[in-house]
């Protein structure tokens, strides 16, 4: 009698609670450190696409480079302008870190790891990353300074437009899985992974992607050569830190979605399911990050003639004949 | 549980709405609208209707107010508008709004308690598929009727925004 109701105290002690802990501290801990490590990785990578070396000094290939980084930053002396809206300055990288964490807690890893599993997931990341918009808008209003102003309006008509996109280009995936939950998209991607039947939507969800992580050659709010750094040119310190991370943790949430949406998500021969969506995450991440180093910035009439003229009618057709598809079948 | 949340975010609602209208900054105003669309989504959410709750989110919170932040940056309102803003919140313009909603608020709680206590309507799930399917069967025309308005202000702001033709410049 005492035996069992122990074995159920510590059964109970492990499914609800340790389980969820670990589940959640480990995607929070993992994301924030994989965005962290992507400053390295993305210097040291971009350096070697160019002949140079990059930061070799600390520590193993320069890993340790993180580190003092991340330690200048701590120091730093945290200033907000005199001029600045304080409120809104002070919220604005606040946002934008929220905002990123937020979308990890719809995303499966594995059939056992994964925070909630919505319902409406699509809808809820639809949701959490058109908030993200405010971070940006906020930084370069408060700041009080016309580079920072230009930057914050580049980000609010870039991101609203291209969300559009986003949006329907992941209606075919929907269409073909009959449900907004992320589980049951990558579930239904067991045998053929989306990226087959819906290359289109594949397309155009990764460009959207870079434009709504303000990547290069999509990162036109923070232009360096033309807006000094765009929205956060006032900030310093750690405030301006959350947003550099923020912009990583940013790119892991696209990456990882893309890889949910259209690449099978956890699916995969011999390797466990972690490793497969770790891995296959790992590899859009660098996608993303040589890509921005290859391509130049269009000009922003450019951008956006693109998005309203090619990227619309394109994402619509890739709609229709899903739609049509579906229902002939 | 389910009660305690729905008081919390409600409250939440009531208490963000007043700080729109007392706010001075438009900006700080405009947040603070944000915040009550979110709690209302979260409403929407815990009387399980997580479809509306979504859209809520994507296109009050998300789209509709951040172009009118958009707007309000564009501006440039400086001190000079909050000072005006800070006349219009005397005490004398408080009067005629505040009847007319006490009003509302009379008729309100009359009707709430009109109801037999405890009668609640039936907290089911509704599911995405059962809006689809009501927006595009009983209710096609609505849909149509709305889709023929975002036309019209389509083509208005088209017409607004196009270059000028050589001969409309001269």
């Amino acid at each position: 009698m005492m035996e069992t109701g122990m074995g159920d105290w510590v059964t109970f002690f492990y499914q609800q609670m340790l389980f969820p802990l670990l589940n959640v501290g480990g995607i929070l801990f993992g994301v924030l450190g994989l965005a962290a490590l992507l400053i390295w990785v993305e210097r040291r990578m971009v350096a070697v696409l160019q002949d140079r070396l990059g930061p070799n000094r600390i520590g193993p290939l320069g890993v340790g480079q993180l580190v003092a980084d991340t330690i200048k930053m701590f120091f730093k002396e945290d200033w907000v302008p005199e001029f600045a809206d304080k409120f809104t300055f002070i919220i604005a990288p606040a946002i934008v870190m929220a905002v990123a964490l937020l979308g990890f807690a719809v995303v499966p890893m594995s059939p056992s790891i994964g925070i909630v599993d919505l319902n409406i997931g699509i809808l809820f990341i639809m949701g959490v990353t058109s908030l993200g918009v405010y971070s940006i808008l906020l930084a370069g209003y408060s700041s009080a300074n016309k580079y920072a102003l230009i930057g914050g309006i580049r980000t609010a008509a870039q991101t609203v437009s291209y969300e559009v996109y986003m949006g329907l280009s992941l209606m075919g995936v929907v269409m073909l899985t009959g449900s907004f939950s992320l589980r049951d998209i990558v579930n239904a991607q067991a045998d053929l992974w989306f990226v087959v039947p819906q290359f289109l939507g594949f397309i155009i969800f990764t460009i959207a992607g870079f434009a709504e992580t303000h990547r290069a050659p999509f990162n036109l709010p923070e232009a360096e050569q033309e807006l000094t750094q765009g929205f956060h040119t006032e900030y310093s310190g750690m405030k301006f830190g959350m947003f550099y991370i923020g912009e990583y943790a940013g790119v892991v949430l696209a990456s990882a979605l893309i890889v949910t949406l259209f690449l099978g998500g956890w699916h995969g021969p011999f390797l466990p399911p972690l490793v497969w969506f770790l891995g296959k995450t790992f590899a859009v991440i660098l996608f993303f990050i040589l890509v921005g180093s290859i391509l130049p910035r269009p000009r922003y009439d450019q951008l956006m003639a693109f998005g309203w003229k090619v990227m619309l009618p394109l994402s619509l057709l890739n709609m229709i004949v899903t739609a049509g598809i579906v229902l002939m079948e | 549980m389910e009660a305690f949340t729905f008081y919390l975010t409600s409250g939440v609602a009531i208490a963000s709405v007043i700080m729109v209208v007392t706010r001075v900054n438009a900006i700080h105003a405009l947040l603070y609208l944000v915040v009550s669309s979110l709690s209302l989504a979260v409403i929407f959410y815990i009387l399980g209707a997580p479809f509306v709750a979504a859209l809520e989110v994507i296109v009050y919170a998300g789209a509709i107010m951040v172009l009118f932040v958009f707007v309000i940056m564009m501006l440039n309102l400086g001190p000079r508008s909050e000072e005006q803003e800070r006349a219009l919140l005397k005490p004398s313009m408080w009067v005629g709004p505040s009847g007319l909603a006490f009003i509302l608020l009379v008729i309100l709680v009359y009707v709430i308690t009109q109801q037999p206590f405890g009668a609640q309507s039936p907290a089911s799930l509704v599911e995405s598929k059962e809006v689809g399917a009501a927006l595009y069967g009983p209710y096609l025309l609505a849909v149509e009727l709305s889709s023929m308005l975002l036309m019209a202000g389509l083509i208005s702001a088209y017409h607004l925004g196009r270059p000028l033709k050589k001969k409309d410049q001269e």
